[in-house]
Formats: structure tokens, sequence, C-alpha cells
């Protein structure tokens, strides 16, 4: 079905696994510099679009199922406020990153801070990836002419 | 001094990206002008110093925005409609509020001032407790994720709940249209 726009296929091919380490970096790595969940989640959701774009809707559905898709925005949503609700059941206020750790209140609020930024990371990759397919699922497609 | 030059030169470009959105009547380059915009927003905010912002413009403004409104005008139409009254309304509004904006800004502090309010009550504690409670060296994230716990929350739901309206919205106009189509067939 796509057998023009070969460079773009190629080029998206290289480029996929290299925005997703992105995704990952800008994740784990906001601790230190600029980023967490929200700038991670739309980047991960990116390396999916692109792959959609450019292979089709399909390709993209069969690597990234719709299902999971909606199983994940709420997954985020429940990682974040399961964390305040486990810090609740150790004694500690709701949210109280502390609680993970007593003896090293800062290894406990790294731990937080990871889970929660995962959390959010998650929720904004599945809504992004989810506007999507909705966006893109519905006729009429556009032919590549009327551009 | 460098930095002023740059500020303007970004800022006159915004202008001059407006201006072409408003003038523009192909989506399509409206579309591309908007992620420019965005862009140059997210630029601003690297001189501003705020890079997680600018971060976040950059990725969601310039690059999650553009494909959804590509696939907006893809679901429908690639040209804009034109209004048959031309009414100076709008331009008086627009007048009115920005000159009100402006006037806003002469009460506020200098751009990094430390004296000015918001620098005073809260920002120094979480500036120290950032390095020595938590031990994270990107404030943005000590006080996203931890001293601003909860607003994060509630922006993750909300986030959530847009993405559960936007699906409700538009699978069920598809599942309408198909159910019309198989009635025709």
């Amino acid at each position: 079905m796509h057998h023009h726009h070969l460079i773009l296929r190629v080029v998206t091919k290289m480029l996929v696994g290299a925005i997703m380490l992105f995704a990952f970096y800008v994740q784990f790595h906001g601790d230190f510099s600029p980023g967490g969940g929200f700038q991670a989640g739309v980047i991960m959701a990116v390396a999916f679009i692109i792959y959609g774009i450019v292979f089709g809707l399909d390709k993209a559905e069969q690597v990234f199922p719709p299902w999971l898709v909606h199983k994940l925005v709420a997954l985020g949503v429940l990682l974040y406020a399961g964390v305040g609700v486990v810090s609740m059941l150790l004694g500690y206020n709701y949210l109280d990153y502390d609680a993970f750790s007593p003896h090293h209140p800062s290894h406990g609020q790294h731990w937080g801070i990871l889970l929660v930024e995962l959390g959010v990371g998650i929720t904004v990759t599945g809504v992004m990836v989810a506007i999507y397919y909705a966006f893109a699922g519905r006729p009429p497609p556009m032919k590549d002419e009327d551009w | 001094m460098i930095e002023t030059f740059i500020e303007i030169g970004l800022f006159a470009m915004l202008v001059f990206t407006a201006f072409a959105i408003v003038k523009t009547d192909r989506l399509f380059a409206v579309v591309m002008l908007s992620g420019v915009f965005s862009l140059l927003s997210a630029l601003l905010f690297v001189a501003l110093d705020a890079v997680d912002v600018a971060f976040t413009e950059a990725a969601v403004g310039a690059g999650i925005s553009t494909v959804l409104m590509l696939g907006t005008i893809a679901l429908t139409s690639r040209t804009e409609k034109k209004s048959s009254i031309s009414s100076p309304l709008p331009f008086i509004v627009v007048l009115i509020t920005g000159a009100a904006l402006v006037y806003g800004t002469i009460d506020m502090p200098n751009f990094g001032d430390p004296m000015a309010p918001a620098q005073q009550h809260l920002a120094p504690e979480f500036l120290q407790g950032s390095l020595e409670d938590v031990e994270i060296a990107n404030v943005v994230t000590t006080i996203l994720a931890s001293y601003r716990g909860y607003d994060t929350l509630g922006e993750t739901a909300v986030v959530f709940t847009a993405g559960i309206g936007v699906l409700l919205l538009l699978s069920g106009l598809g599942r309408r249209r198909k159910d019309e189509d198989e009635e025709d067939a």
C-alpha cells in the first residue's frame, strides 16, 4: 500500500527508537535536567504517532493496540493516586513521600517523585495516543494529492 | 544587552507570525504557522531561563497540537470560511484588552527582581529545601512532584478527563456514522 515516501519510511524507522529513548531519558532524568512526566509522555506518544502517520493507523494499532492505550490512560492516574494511598497506609499524610524511607526522607522523596512522574508520563502518553487514534481513525481519509 | 536584542527579535517574529495566521485563508498554512508560533514562544521561554516550560511548549504546542490540528482539518475543511460581515468590534475589544494588560504591567516588579513578592514568601524555602531535604537538583521537579504534589495530581486528572471527553465525543460520532452507513447499505 505504502510504496511511496521511501525516504520518510527509512528515516522514521531510524528515528522511532531514538525518540523513545529520549522520552525515557526525559522521564527518568527529570530530577537533574529539564523535563518530567508531562514532557516525556508527549515525546513517547510522538514516537507512536509518527509511526502511525508514516506507516498507517493499522500498523500503529498493531504495535500499540487501542485497548492497551485506554487502560494506560487510567493506569497513570491510579498509580499517582495510589502512591498517596500507600503513604497514608504507612501512617503519613497523603502524598508525603517521606513514608517510603522513614530513616532517609530524601530517598523516600526520590522514590515518590519517580513513581508519580511515571504515573503522569503513562497517563499523558495514553491520552495523546488515544486522541490521535480517535482523530486518525475517522473517515474521510485524506488523500496525499489534497495537500 | 545581547539578550534584549534576541528577545525583541523573537517578539517581533511572534507578532509577524500572529498577523500571518490572521491573514492566511489556507488552514494548512495556518496550522504550520501556529506551530511556528509555539516554537518561537518556546525560544522566548528559554531566553527567560524557563527551560521546563519551554520544553513543554515545544513538545505540546509545536508538536502534538500541530498533528491534532492537521488531523482536524483532514476531517473538516482545508480553507477558512470568509465571514460576510466585517465589524470593527473585535478589533476594539482586542485593543482595549491589550491596553488594560499593558497598564497592568506598569505596577509589576521588574523581571527577575529578587525583592518581588513572588520571590519572598515560599520561594526561598523551596529553593533551599530542594537541595537539602529532597536532594534533587531540578527545583521545578521538586516543586511539581513533591511540594505541589496535590496540584500535579489534579493536573493529571485534568489530562485524564480531557482525554476521556475527547474519546467519548469522537468515538460516539464515529459509531453513529457507521450505523447510518450500514442502514444505507
